[in-house]
C-alpha cells in the first residue's frame, strides 16, 4: 500500500515536472481523471431498450368508464414471456399499489385493492397493447398510473406514466353547438344577400357615377359582370389623345 | 324541355326527402337491438321502446348542425329554383340554385365524414340506414347542383 502511494506520487511529480505551473497540472490532471470515470459509467445502448408509451393525462367524467392505454416498442419480436403491470398512485399519496399484471398468458387483475371489480383488462398483448378499462370512475381515483411492460431478453426501460383527472360537469350542454354553427352559416348568408342587394340599390339610386373619366376599361367591364349595370348597354369611349375610356350609360 | 325540367324537379324533391329521413330519424348506428344518434338513443326490449336522448357530444352537435343546414339549403335551392324558373331572361342560368344545391351537398358530406370518422368503434355497432341515406344523398345533390349549373333557359 505504502508503495503504490510512493509510486503513485513519483508518478504525479514526473508529470507535473513537465508543466511549470502547479495548480494547472493539478487541474488537467483532475479532469482525465474524470473523463476516465465518465467512460466507465456510459450509458447502456439506446437501441436495445424498451419504449413504453401511454398518455400524458387523462380527464374522464364522474361514473364513466375510460381506457388507459399502454404501448410498447421493442427492437425484439414480442415474445411470449411479454408482461404488463400496472400500478396505482393516488393523488398526494407517495405509495404506490399494484393493480394489474399480466403474465404467462393470464391477465391477474385487482381483487382486493381500491379498483377491485372495477378493473378490466381490453388489451391485446400479441400486439403489444396493455391497455386496461377502468369502470364507475370516482373523485377518488384521481392519480398516477404507471405501465410497466418487459418483453424478455428485452427488458430494460423506463415505465411510462399516465395521470387521471376526473370531472364532476357535463363539458358541454346539447344543442349549443349545434346551433352556433346554424346560427352562423344563416347569418353569413343573410349578410351576403344584405350586401348584394344594398349594392344594386345604390347603384340604382346612382349613388356610384359610372362616368368617372379616370375608370380603366377592365374595371367597368368588371362592374358590369356583377349585375351592376342594370341590365343596360354599356360602351366604353375613348378620350382622344389618351389611353383612358369613358363610359357612357347608353 | 319540359320533360328535363319536370326530371329535374323530380331529382331534387327526391333529395330533399332523402335528407329529410336521414335528418329526422334516430338510426345512424344500430348496436344489438338499440339504435343511436343523431337525435336520440333507443332501445327495444320485449316491454317497449325505451329512449333516452343521445350523447351530447361536439361532434354529434356538428353533424346535425350541418345535416339541419344541409335540408335548409336544399329546400332553399328548391325555392330559387321554381324563382328562377318564371323569373330568368332567355339563355340564363340557375345560378342561385346551383350554388345552394352544392352548398346543401357539401354539408352532407362533412357530416358523413365527421360521423364516420369520430364515432366510436364498438365490436358490434354497425351503420344504420340513415347514415347510407345520408352517403346517397350527397353525390345525388352534386349531381343535381351540376345540371343546374349546365342546365340553361330556353324557349
Amino acid at each position: 500500500m505504502i508503495y503504490q502511494k510512493r509510486a503513485t506520487a513519483h508518478l504525479w511529480r514526473t508529470r507535473c515536472s513537465l508543466y511549470s505551473d502547479a495548480n494547472t497540472c493539478i487541474a488537467l490532471s483532475i479532469c482525465a481523471l474524470l473523463k476516465q470515470v465518465s467512460l466507465n459509467l456510459q450509458m447502456p445502448e439506446q437501441s436495445q431498450a424498451i419504449v413504453i408509451y401511454t398518455g400524458w393525462e387523462r380527464h374522464a367524467l364522474v361514473g364513466s368508464d375510460i381506457r388507459l392505454s399502454c404501448s410498447f416498442f421493442s427492437w425484439r419480436w414480442t415474445s411470449e414471456d411479454v408482461t404488463f403491470s400496472w400500478t396505482y398512485r393516488p393523488d398526494g399519496s407517495r405509495d404506490s399499489i399494484s393493480i394489474f399484471h399480466y403474465t404467462g398468458g393470464v391477465a391477474y387483475v385487482d381483487n382486493k385493492g381500491p379498483f377491485r371489480d372495477r378493473l378490466e383488462f381490453v388489451g391485446n398483448p400479441s400486439r403489444r397493447d396493455g391497455s386496461i378499462l377502468l369502470k364507475n370512475l370516482d373523485f377518488s381515483d384521481n392519480g398516477t398510473f404507471t405501465c410497466d411492460a418487459k418483453n424478455p431478453p428485452d427488458i430494460v426501460g423506463r415505465p411510462s406514466s399516465v395521470r387521471l383527472l376526473v370531472f364532476e360537469k357535463v363539458p358541454i350542454q346539447a344543442g349549443v353547438i349545434t346551433g352556433a354553427i346554424i346560427g352562423v352559416v344563416l347569418g353569413l348568408l343573410v349578410l351576403i344577400v344584405v350586401i348584394y342587394y344594398l349594392m344594386r340599390f345604390l347603384v340604382a339610386r346612382r349613388v356610384f357615377s359610372l362616368s368617372v373619366r379616370s375608370v380603366p376599361g377592365p374595371w367597368l367591364g368588371a362592374l358590369c359582370q356583377w349585375g351592376l349595370c342594370q341590365g343596360r348597354e354599356l360602351k366604353p369611349e375613348p378620350i382622344p389623345g389618351t389611353d383612358t375610356c369613358v363610359a357612357k350609360l347608353a | 324541355m319540359l320533360l328535363i325540367l319536370l326530371g329535374v324537379l323530380i331529382l331534387h324533391l327526391l333529395i330533399l326527402i332523402l335528407l329529410i329521413v336521414s335528418t329526422a330519424v334516430s338510426a345512424w348506428s344500430v348496436t344489438g337491438g338499440s339504435t343511436t344518434d343523431l337525435w336520440y338513443s333507443c332501445l327495444t326490449n320485449n316491454g317497449g321502446y325505451h329512449c333516452r336522448p343521445a350523447s351530447n357530444e361536439d361532434w354529434i352537435q356538428a353533424v346535425q348542425a350541418l345535416m339541419i343546414l344541409a335540408v335548409l339549403f336544399c329546400f332553399f335551392s328548391l325555392v330559387a329554383f321554381l324563382y328562377q324558373l318564371f323569373k330568368l331572361v332567355k339563355g340564363g342560368r340557375f345560378f342561385f340554385t346551383a350554388i345552394f344545391q352544392i352548398l346543401a351537398s357539401l354539408f352532407v358530406m362533412c357530416a358523413a365524414i365527421i360521423y364516420t370518422v369520430m364515432s366510436p368503434d364498438d365490436a358490434d355497432k354497425a351503420f344504420g340506414y340513415a347514415y347510407v341515406l345520408a352517403w346517397v344523398a350527397f353525390p345525388l345533390s352534386l349531381i343535381s347542383g351540376l345540371i343546374y349549373i349546365v342546365l340553361r333557359k330556353k324557349e
